[in-house]
C-alpha cells in the first residue's frame, strides 16, 4: 500500500515532534486531560472537486460544478472514526447526549447528530487543550481520496423536461447496486485508503461543518451568481454525499423518498494545529 | 409453545368442512366437466400472469396451483426476520385472474417440508368458509377446489386454519387475490369500455415481529418458535413492518414498477388484515373501485382510496408526466417509518408544461 503524501502522526511525525520538544499523546493532568485520538496529517494538495449541494443554472437544476480546490496547509485528521468508547468518554462527562447505537464494541460509534458531533468536538477540544472540529466538506472530501463519491447524479440535464434527469439520478442511484449494510464493523474492517486513513465510505457516514446550499452558477460554471446557505441542515460523506438535518441521527428516517440512505450516521474530527506544531510542521519542510 | 401435533389437529372448522361435502351436489359437477380447461401458471407479484382482459369465449375452469412454503424471509434493510408462510413461495400470494362465469380450480400443495396445516379462504367464493372448510392439509397432502366466480371484482384470499391460528397465518404472510373480471371487460361511470396497458398487483401486510430486551427484533428457528412472543404483539394492534410485496423496499429501485407516459396501468391493492389508503403521488385514481367489485361504477380523480382490511380494491390511472412516481399507503408513518412505500418509473413522453411547470426557480426572496 502507498501511503503518498502522507504519513501518519503516531510514526515518523510524532518521533521528531517529541525530538522538537512537543508530544503527542498528552497524558496530562489526571482529572482533566484526555490523550488525543490517533490522527494521521496529510500534505496540502490541490484536486478536482464536485461542489455539495444543488446547483442552478439559467434556471434550470445542473451537475455540481467541478472546481479545483486546495488545501494549503497540512491536514490533521483523526485516522479512525470516533468510536464507541471515545464517544462514551464524552457521555460520561455529561457533555454528550448518549448515542442511539446500533452496535456496541470496538465499533465506530453510529446514531449521533451534527448536534451530537459537535458537542463531542467541543468537549475534545477542552480535554486535550486542543482544537477539534468537523471537517469542512473539501477537506473531508481530500482526506477520502480516491474513495469520494460526491452526490449521486445523473449526467442527463433537459431543460424542457425535467423529469428526464430525476429518471437518470434514480437510474444511476440503481446501478451502483449498494444493499443496506447497517451493521456497524470493527474499526478499521473497511480498510486504510491511500492518505492513510480507516474506514472512509465504509457503512458509517460522517457528519461535516458543510452547510446545505442552493447555488446559482454561471459564465463556466465555476462563478457563483448568487447562493442561500441552509445550516440547518450539513452534508455527510460516506458511499456517497447527502444531505440530513442536524438533529437526525439515523440516516434511514432522514433519507429522502427516493434515493440511497446512510447506513449509520457518525464522525471523525480534524484538529486545527497550535502555534506550535505548525512551526515544528515547517521546520521538517512539511508546511 | 405450540407443538406440530397441535398445529395440524386444525378445529372445528375441520369437523364443519366435511359434513358440507357431503353434502354438496353432484350434479354440476357433470355440467362443468364438459367446460374448456386452462392450465394457468402463476407469477410472482407485483406481476400477474397473461390474461384477456374481455372473455374471447364461453365460460371455462380455469386451473391453478399453488404450493405453500414455510420459510424465514427478511423483511427490511435491517435484516429482520420473518418466519413466513407464504402462498407459492411469495407475499403476497399472486394474483389468479378468470373472468365471470368461470370456474377457479386451485390445487393447493402443503409439502412435507413444512411444519403447518394450512388452507385458503377465497372471499370470491360462495360457501364452505370462502373453501377453506374444503381445503385444510397437513404437510404432505395436497387438495383441489373448485368455485364459481359468480361476481365480479378484486377480492382477497388468506389462509384460515381455524381460531388463533387464523390471524397469525395472515400475518405470518398467507394472503393473496383473485380478479374477476366482467366477461365483456372493465367500464368506465358510464358504461364506456376501458381497457389497461399494464396491470400490477400490490400485496399490502402488517407484521408483528417481537423484541428482545434491547428492543431489537427477534429472530426465531421456526414458525412454530415465534407463535407466542407473536401473538403478543398482534394484541397491541400496532405493526412494526407494513410493507408492500413483503418487504420494505421491495418495488423500488431496480424492482420499481415500470409505465411509459400514455400507459394506463390498472393497480390491484389487497390488504387482507387491516386498513389502508394508497395514493399515488403526483398521480391520481382516473376510475377507481375502491371495494374492487365491478359491477359498480367506477369512482372517479380520486386522490386517495380506501382499501379496507380484507378487501382487494383497483384504480386506474393514464400517466401524462414522466418521472418518478411514489406509490403509498398516505398514512405517511407507515410508508416512510414502517416500510409501505413503492416506486413507478416512468419513461418516454416529454414533460408537460401546461400541466406543471417551474415558473421561478428557487431564490433568493425578493426584497
Amino acid at each position: 500500500m502507498s501511503f503518498d503524501p502522507v504519513f501518519t502522526f503516531g510514526a515518523i511525525a510524532a518521533a521528531a515532534l517529541i525530538g522538537l520538544g512537543v508530544a503527542n499523546q498528552v497524558v496530562g493532568s489526571p482529572t482533566s486531560r484526555v490523550a488525543s485520538p490517533l490522527s494521521t496529517i496529510l500534505r496540502p494538495g490541490s484536486f478536482d472537486h464536485s461542489r455539495p449541494g444543488e446547483f442552478l443554472r439559467d434556471n434550470h437544476p445542473v451537475a455540481a460544478p467541478i472546481v479545483r480546490e486546495t488545501i494549503d496547509a497540512p491536514l490533521e485528521i483523526m485516522k479512525y472514526q470516533v468510536s464507541v468508547s471515545d464517544y462514551a468518554r464524552c457521555v460520561a462527562d455529561g457533555a454528550c447526549k448518549p448515542a442511539e447505537l446500533r452496535k456496541v464494541g470496538d465499533v465506530p460509534v453510529t446514531g449521533v447528530s451534527h448536534i451530537d458531533a459537535e458537542a463531542y468536538a467541543k468537549w475534545l477540544s477542552q480535554r486535550t487543550g486542543e482544537t477539534w472540529r468537523l471537517p469542512t466538506d473539501v477537506e473531508w472530501a481530500f482526506a477520502a481520496g480516491e474513495r469520494f463519491r460526491g452526490d449521486v447524479e445523473g449526467s442527463e440535464s433537459d431543460p424542457d423536461n425535467p423529469a428526464r434527469r430525476w429518471l437518470d439520478q434514480y437510474r444511476t442511484e440503481t446501478s451502483l447496486g449498494r444493499a443496506p449494510d447497517p451493521e456497524p464493523r470493527t474499526q478499521g474492517a473497511f480498510g486504510i485508503n491511500e492518505k492513510g486513513l480507516a474506514d472512509i465510505a465504509g457503512n458509517v457516514w460522517e457528519w461535516t461543518s458543510t452547510c446545505y446550499v442552493h447555488t446559482t452558477i454561471s459564465g463556466d460554471g465555476t462563478e457563483t451568481a448568487s447562493s442561500i446557505e441552509n445550516c440547518g441542515v450539513h452534508a455527510v460523506e460516506g458511499f456517497h454525499r447527502t444531505y440530513m438535518s442536524n438533529f437526525i441521527r439515523d440516516g434511514k428516517s432522514g433519507g429522502c423518498a427516493v434515493g440511497t440512505p446512510p447506513d449509520n450516521l457518525g464522525f471523525r474530527l480534524v484538529r486545527d494545529p497550535s502555534g506550535v506544531l505548525r512551526s515544528a510542521l515547517r521546520e521538517l519542510g512539511i508546511s | 409453545m405450540l407443538t406440530r401435533r397441535e398445529a395440524l389437529l386444525g378445529s372445528v372448522l375441520t369437523v364443519a368442512a366435511v359434513a358440507t361435502i357431503s353434502a354438496m351436489p353432484a350434479a354440476s359437477a357433470k355440467d362443468v366437466s364438459s367446460l374448456p380447461r386452462e392450465k394457468v401458471t402463476l407469477v410472482a407479484p407485483p406481476f400477474v400472469h397473461a390474461h384477456d382482459q374481455v372473455a374471447k369465449s364461453g365460460p371455462k375452469v380455469v386451473e391453478f396451483t399453488m404450493k405453500i412454503e414455510e420459510k424465514p424471509i427478511v423483511i427490511d434493510a435491517d435484516g429482520t426476520q420473518l418466519n413466513a408462510m407464504t402462498y407459492n413461495g411469495s407475499i403476497p400470494g399472486p394474483l389468479m385472474v378468470v373472468h365471470e362465469g368461470d370456474y377457479l380450480e386451485l390445487t393447493l400443495v402443503n409439502p412435507d417440508t413444512n411444519t403447518l396445516a394450512h388452507n385458503i379462504d377465497f372471499h370470491a367464493a360462495t360457501g364452505a368458509l370462502g373453501g377453506g372448510g374444503l381445503t385444510l392439509i397437513n404437510p404432505g397432502e395436497q387438495v383441489t377446489l373448485r368455485f364459481k366466480a359468480t361476481r365480479a371484482g378484486t377480492f382477497v384470499y388468506h389462509c384460515a386454519p381455524g381460531g388463533a391460528m387464523i390471524p397469525w397465518h395472515v400475518v405470518s404472510g398467507m394472503s393473496g387475490a383473485v380478479m374477476v373480471l366482467p366477461r365483456d371487460g372493465l367500464k368506465d361511470d358510464k358504461g364506456k369500455p376501458i381497457h389497461y396497458d399494464r396491470i400490477y398487483y400490490v400485496g399490502e401486510n402488517d407484521f408483528y415481529i417481537p423484541r428482545d430486551e434491547q428492543g431489537k427484533f427477534k429472530k426465531y428457528d421456526s414458525a412454530g418458535d415465534n407463535y407466542d412472543d407473536t401473538v403478543k404483539v398482534m394484541r397491541g394492534l400496532i405493526p412494526t413492518h407494513v410493507v408492500f410485496n413483503g418487504k420494505a423496499g421491495s418495488l423500488t429501485g431496480e424492482h420499481a414498477m415500470k409505465a411509459k407516459v400514455g400507459d394506463t396501468v390498472l393497480i390491484v391493492h389487497s390488504q387482507a388484515n387491516r386498513d389502508t389508503r394508497p395514493h399515488l403521488i403526483g398521480g391520481h385514481g382516473d376510475f377507481v373501485w375502491e371495494q374492487g367489485k365491478f359491477a359498480n361504477p367506477p369512482a372517479k380523480d380520486l386522490e386517495t382510496w380506501f382499501i379496507r382490511g380484507g378487501s382487494a380494491g383497483a384504480a386506474l390511472y393514464t400517466f401524462l408526466q414522466p418521472g418518478i412516481y411514489a406509490y403509498v399507503n398516505h398514512n405517511l408513518i407507515e410508508a416512510v417509518e414502517l416500510g409501505a412505500t413503492a416506486h413507478f418509473t416512468v419513461d418516454g413522453g416529454s414533460w408537460n408544461d401546461d400541466l406543471m411547470t417551474q415558473v421561478a426557480a428557487p431564490k433568493a426572496i425578493a426584497s
